[in-house]
């Protein structure tokens, strides 16, 4: 009796474990199947390389989109990695001891923010300040990208601290003791020995800035068109799919799932990356 | 100081990391800040007034509605994602080909942008099974999403238990079966825990992968099948209105204090965790 029971056990253990295969492929299946037929139907290269898109006359190219995803993401890297690594080593190295609690909790709580707050907060303060500087609408590339930076801040700076905190003391007090300072024991021992960490935490907040949805909505202008400058409105990929996924139909929505099919090519390449880094490490 | 004269490259250095940690403690102060203090003013009572309408805008039944589909989630993801970190920590064998696709697949999983789950949701659930804009299509959708954070935070608690525990349990003679459910589960709970409680932060913060599964109706509703907003789809539809703006800074502030709690209770459990 008890046999049985601890093979039943074991099998529904094991069952559960493949669930998550199961979820992938339940998710891949769903997204190709609605995304493919109508990405043929308008054509692989019209599709992904259209400048154009009009669904009231059928017209689908999600071009202008693929830039603006990568043009925010490219802002928010560049707005948020330097800050969030220096951050780390600040967290690592230089917070006084009764400091420390508190910023760990603060950076969580910026994790956790809602998405949706953190549009509503842009809205409110970003835009209208970008808009008085620059003399425009205020919505725009440059925007997005200063609020993504902020939102891919904790997640570059726990993955950097914890890579950070994993190298051996034994390099930092051999470079103090060859008589380097601080600041170069850190950034000529320490880094090289973690940069898979730092590559790893920027790769993870590409991800989630590429995949970030509310908070751009909000902030970017979503015009469908090629972005002229950083202050231009754009659209991103993500944007596409929640504007118009409401009211959408036949061909239309097909080329919105198809949007997504494209957005989920991105993440599957930024995830092969991602654990390539961490098998090379291993 | 002194010795920071001659070194540019130390000093410069030095001072970009402060100034750093000082730009983000700031950026975290000023965000708060401007939520509460801008909101904390909007907060009344007729707000939290039972039934929703044009006139109230009360977020009432969207609370309620987040308690449901948290939990709705939670009853369908925690069973599955503690189970398969069962799996994972006490049976199969390290290293195995089997583990390493688990391991791949609930990667990918957890770096899938949440509007792609809301549109798989909606493909899935609200399409395929014919089963509308409804709690069930978007707490399906939610347990899919926070299954891989489920399944990490246990089969870290759980390979944190000591092997004596396992090896005193066997030797009194329990079974594998037992041994799991009364020394390694229990002993691992406050991690299973502590990642239970941020899957609740994501849920209740969740809006692109609900819009489509769980809709935008502002009731609370009879049964599952039915459609229900939660606190941040009500926010998203206050902004999207365009007229609730002070509405919008309350329901921030409740969004804001909700998660402040969260992350403040799985800190707790993961303190207990630590303290064994």
């Amino acid at each position: 009796m008890t046999r049985v029971k601890e093979s039943v056990m074991k099998c529904i253990f094991a069952l559960c474990a493949l669930m998550s295969i199961g979820a992938v492929i339940a998710i891949c299946v769903f997204i190709f199947a609605n995304g493919i037929p109508a990405i043929r139907e308008i054509g692989v290269w019209q599709f992904l390389s259209g400048r154009v898109w009009k669904p009231s006359v059928n017209i689908y190219g999600i071009f202008p989109m693929i830039i603006a995803s990568l043009y925010v993401t490219a802002g928010a890297i560049i707005v948020g990695v330097a800050p969030g690594v220096l951050t780390a080593v600040f967290l690592l190295k230089y917070c006084p001891a009764r400091l420390r609690k508190p910023m760990h909790t603060a950076i969580n709580l910026l994790a956790g923010i809602p998405s949706i707050v953190y549009g509503f907060f842009a809205l409110m303060v970003i835009v209208p300040l970008i808009g008085e500087v620059f003399y425009t609408g205020g919505k725009g590339i440059l925007t997005a990208s200063l609020l993504l930076g902020i939102m891919i801040l904790p997640t570059i700076i726990n993955t950097a601290y914890s890579f950070l905190k994993a190298v051996p003391d034994m390099y930092f007090e051999g470079s103090l003791a060859l008589g380097a300072t601080r600041e170069r024991s850190i950034f000529f021992a320490m880094f090289p020995a973690a940069s898979s960490g730092v590559l790893s935490g920027i790769i993870l907040g590409v991800g989630r800035a590429i995949g970030e949805t509310m908070a751009v909505v909000m902030v970017a202008g979503n015009q469908a068109v090629m972005p002229g400058s950083v202050l231009s409105g754009a659209r991103t990929l993500t944007a596409n799919i929640v504007l118009e996924m409401s009211y959408a139909a036949g061909l239309h929505r097909g080329a919105l799932v198809g949007t997504a099919v494209v957005l989920f090519v991105f993440i599957l390449i930024i995830n092969l990356c991602f654990s390539a880094i961490k098998q090379k490490k291993a | 100081m002194k010795n920071y004269i001659k070194k540019p490259f130390s000093l410069a250095a030095l001072l970009l990391i402060i100034l750093s940690a000082i730009v983000t403690a700031a950026v975290i102060v000023f965000i708060t800040g401007y939520i509460l203090i801008n909101g904390i003013p909007n907060i009344r009572l007729s707000l939290f007034a039972w039934e929703y309408n044009a006139k109230n805008v009360s977020m009432m039944p969207a609370i309620i509605n987040t308690v449901y589909i948290a939990l709705l989630t939670l009853v369908i993801a925690v069973p599955v994602g503690v189970f398969s970190a069962v799996y994972l920590a006490e049976y199969a064998k390290r290293g195995s080909n089997l583990v390493k696709i688990i391991r791949i697949t609930a990667d990918t999983l957890s770096g899938i942008p949440s509007i792609v789950y809301g549109l798989f949701g909606f493909l899935a659930f609200v399409v395929a099974l014919k089963w509308e804009y409804s709690l069930l299509s978007g707490a399906l959708t939610l347990a899919i999403m926070v299954l891989p954070s489920i399944m990490r935070t246990t089969e870290e608690a759980l390979l944190a238990v000591p092997d004596s525990y396992r090896e005193g349990s066997f030797g009194l003679g329990a079974g594998k079966i037992r041994t799991i459910f009364k020394i390694s589960i229990p002993a691992s709970m406050p991690g299973i825990l502590s990642g239970v409680i941020l899957a609740i932060g994501r849920i209740t913060g969740e809006t692109a992968a609900l819009i489509f599964t769980a809709g935008t109706v502002a009731a609370v509703p009879g049964s599952v099948f039915n459609s229900a907003r939660t606190l941040a789809v009500h926010m998203y539809c206050l902004l999207s209105e365009g007229l609730y703006t002070d509405e919008a800074y309350a329901t921030a502030v409740v969004l804001l204090v909700t998660v402040a709690a969260i992350n403040a209770l799985s800190d707790f459990a993961a303190h207990k965790i630590a303290k064994m």
